[in-house]
This record gives structure tokens, sequence and C-alpha cells, in this order.
């Protein structure tokens, strides 16, 4: 029934789009593009489009679930029905559910939860456009939205996948990639304190492999990160001057 | 919210793991007892009961006929399920699935997609058309902590217990003819469960231990000793090195449960 799979990796090594497999997709980000949201954030990674925003902290209704301690981070993660090529149910699937719950855990450790009690912080992701990898760059965007809303926080989290297609271990996996090759491994990091927040894997991997694509994927993340900082500093660092 | 005595269990049970013990006399890489009973409920095509120390769950596994995803034509369907059944735990409440159940399923779901446990080409009826769905339902039905690994060896032990109908195709129809023959299952995925507590790691965490853990992860490793799925959880997080300290643990521990259990 379908044609011969093209090969994911060229004779001279090469990627589908023409990159080499430690090379991450162009990635653009930009802070606050939502006027009414207390945070937010834009990210393009290669095909993806995301959007993510914050709103909090704010009172929780209903009240019964805020909690004496610390703020209720709350996540959705939501892909828009034209975001992908056959038409995506606007319910939330079970996919969509398991990955609110990661993103929210992945986002957790980098807050301090405990300075906003009784109250509820509301972290909105929405994917216009999907290409692979699309939990990474919204934990990517979410951490920019929390830290444009000044949440405080202990480090910016960043979000990168590395995987497995034809044989070679490959950074940051696009659709193709992700649909046809061996195996994916997201990562998120808060870089300074080298502590990794996400972690998941499917496919099938020898421990040296995985040993490879989690090293390569930590470098992604690296990389992201400096994007990130560039990307808050193009928002909060020209201030302009207000003429009296 | 945890209670006065959970708190000062909490404080017990990090101060013991720091010094390499654990509440329950276990060492920090020792899984308790592991029972498994098969053949549980006659009506389901397969079933398995399985007791981790007190934690129990079962899975059956129930077969019809449906439609294949039009991706993949010519294998059958995987579909796994999660009920946290409100008498296990004062935590459970009725209603549609939550995220834990959810979670819960998804990744017991990845462990055997990604080992390609079941062989899923044998179980084309006709190509695009018909093909064999398997169900598989995990019933929790005691939480006494490390729900994942319980109920990932519940649904391999159910899967290897489950029997097909033997059928024949009469004139475009499936007709089921008398005798059964095993479903067809190629690797054993087990699911290694860690938790981190006081910046040490642990396996197979009971329930005090779960609700003192800072993050948890889980690592599932076939026959081959390869990693088929990874999910980390829990609100902390973990070092580059413990995560690969826990891929090595992982890849040992598999194995011993797989020979005592003769997978």
């Amino acid at each position: 029934m379908n044609e011969k799979i093209e090969k994911l990796i060229n004779d001279k090594g090469l990627r589908l789009d023409g990159r080499k497999p430690e090379e991450l997709r162009p990635i653009k980000i930009e802070v606050g593009v939502l006027s009414n949201a207390d945070g937010s954030a834009y990210i393009q990674q290669g095909k993806n489009k995301i959007l993510a925003a914050v709103y909090g902290p704010k009172e929780l209704h209903p009240k019964h679930l805020a909690l004496p301690d610390r703020t209720v981070l709350r996540c959705r993660y939501h892909m828009a029905p034209f975001s992908v090529q056959e038409r995506k149910s606007p319910a939330p699937s079970r996919r969509e559910i398991e990955l609110s719950k990661v993103i929210r855990e992945a986002l957790e450790p980098s807050l301090f939860l405990e300075y906003y009690p009784r109250t509820a912080i509301d972290i909105f992701i929405e994917v216009l456009q999907a290409d692979g990898g699309t939990r990474c760059a919204s934990i990517t965007a979410a951490s920019l939205a929390l830290a444009d809303a000044g949440i405080p926080m202990r480090d910016l989290v960043a979000a990168c996948a590395a995987g497995k297609v034809d044989d070679t271990i490959v950074v940051d996996l696009m659709d193709a990639e992700d649909k046809k090759g061996t195996a994916d491994v997201p990562v998120a990091l808060m870089p300074n304190f080298n502590a990794i927040t996400l972690l998941q894997m499917d496919g099938d991997l020898t421990m040296k492999e995985f040993e490879k694509a989690f090293n390569m994927a930590l470098e992604g993340c690296r990389k992201i990160y400096t994007l990130q900082k560039e990307a808050l500093k193009a928002k909060y660092l020209n201030v302009k001057e207000v003429e009296e | 919210m945890s209670s006065i005595i959970v708190r000062v269990k909490q404080k017990q049970i990090s101060q013991l793991v720091s010094k390499g013990k654990r509440l329950d006399g276990r060492g920090l890489t020792d899984y308790r007892e592991i029972k498994i009973e098969q053949g549980v409920v006659e009506k389901a095509e397969g079933s398995a009961r399985v007791l981790l120390g007190k934690t129990e769950v079962m899975a059956g596994v129930k077969l019809e006929i449906g439609q294949p995803f039009s991706d993949t034509p010519n294998e059958g369907v995987l579909t796994v399920n999660a009920e946290l059944v409100p008498l296990a735990s004062p935590t459970f409440e009725p209603g549609p699935p939550d995220e834990n159940s959810i979670e819960l399923a998804r990744v017991v779901d990845r462990g055997i997609r990604e080992s390609k446990a079941i062989e899923l080409e044998k179980l084309c009826i006709e190509p695009g058309k018909k093909v064999f769905v398997v169900f598989v339902d995990i019933y929790v039905l005691n939480h006494d902590g490390n729900l994942i690994d319980a109920s990932a060896l519940a649904a391999t032990a159910a899967l290897l217990n489950t029997k097909m109908f033997n059928y024949e195709i009469e004139d475009g129809e499936v007709k089921i003819k008398p005798g059964f023959s095993p479903l067809p299952i190629r690797k054993h995925p087990v699911a290694i469960t860690f938790a981190k507590i006081n910046n040490t790691l642990i396996v197979d965490p009971w329930l005090e231990e779960e609700q003192t853990m800072d993050a948890r992860l889980t690592i599932t490793v076939d026959d081959e000793g390869k990693i088929c799925a990874m999910q980390k959880g829990g609100s902390g997080y973990f070092t580059p090195k413990q995560v690969l300290e826990a891929a090595k643990i992982a890849k040992e521990k598999a194995e011993e449960i797989r020979k005592k259990l003769n997978w």
C-alpha cells in the first residue's frame, strides 16, 4: 500500500530538511505577545507555532481546591483543530491530558510556589501548528510566559528532544522523523541547576544509544536556553525613554 | 494535604533513606514480593491479578473484531485503559478517568507498544478492513504505591494468558470456529519505577514513600535489555547522573524480575 519509505538520512548524513544530526531547527521566540495575559510567549520552532499564556497568581475557584501553603499550578496543553493534517477534535484527548500533566510537572520545580498561598496560576498552551516536538517547544514558551508574568523562579526551563531515525541519533525531531523514526526522548532542563524536570521516552534504544540521545537532548536544551534569555532581553532590556 | 502522622513518617522515611535503609526493612533497590495469578476471570479472553506487596492490580484482556488504523492497515489494534476504582484508595473518586489514570494507562501502553510485545501483524483478518482489537483494561484494586510497575506486570501477565478464538472467512464474513490459540507475544516488557527521596534513588516505592518522594522515574526495559519507554513524574527533578544510574539499575532489575517469573 504505502510507497517505499524515503530515507530519513541521505548519503551525506543530512536530514530531510538538510540539517545535520546535531542541528536544531530555526527557532524564533517572542515574549509578551498577548495584552490580556499577565505573561505570554510565542515560539516558532521549524513549523511548530505555539502560544503560551500565564494568568495569575489569582483567586482559585472552586475555593476548596486552594492550598494553605502554596499556589496551585494548573496547565492546559491544547492543540488547535487545524494544527495537524487531519482535523483534530477540539475536545481534550488522552494525549493532551497526559501532556498537560507532564508539562506542569516540568515547570513546577522551577517556581517558588510557596510565595503565593491560597492562589492559582494558570498556564494555557495553544498549539497553532504542530510539526513534532510540540511538548518541548511548549515548555520552552511556557517558562518564558511565567517569567514574563513576573512569577519568581529559580531558573528558566528549556526543553528539547532527541531520537533515533535510520539508526542515527538526531536532535530536535520534526514530525516526519518522529513518526518514522524508532525512538524519541524529550527532555526538559533547568540549566543552572543541571536539573532534569521532564524525561520521557518511547521507542527502542540500547543503553549506549540512550546515553547519546540523552546527552544530545541536554545540549539542545542549553542552546535553547541561550535563545530564551535573548528573547527576554529583547523585551526587557530595551526600555524606551519616555518624554516628559 | 498530608496529616501530621504522615509528616512525621515522611521525615522518618527520608532520614532512613539517607542511611541506605527503608521503613519496611527493604534495601534501596529491593522489590516487594511479587505474586501473579493468571486466568482469574473466565469471561475475559485473558486476565491476571498481581500483588506487589499490598498493591493489588487486576488486568483483563478482551478481544473484538474492528477496523485497523489507516496508517497500519495490516496490524491489529492495542488499546490500554486504566481505572483507579474508588474501592482501592480513599483518594480515588468515581468519575471519568483523571490525569493520573490516563498517565498510568499511557505509560503501560507505551511499554507494550514500543517493545512490540504483541505481534500485531498476526492479528490482521482482512487488510485495511478487519483486525483484532486488543483491549487491555487495568483495574487497580488496592493502592499501596507503585501502581505503574504492578499494572505493567498485570497487563503483560494477562496478555500471556490471552486466548484468541479460531476463525475462518466465509463470503467475507468472519465465522468463529471451535478451539483457541494463544495471543502471539514476542516480548515481555518490565517497568521499573524509581522514587527520589532525599536525593537518593529507591526502587518500587510503596505508598508512604510515594507521599515523601520529590520525583518519580519509570524505565521500561525489554527482553534484550533495551529501553522502550520512560516517564518522569512528580514535581521534583533528577540530575543527568541519576538518570543514567537509574537506567543501569532498571536493566538489572528487569532481568531479575523476568528470570523470577520465567518470562
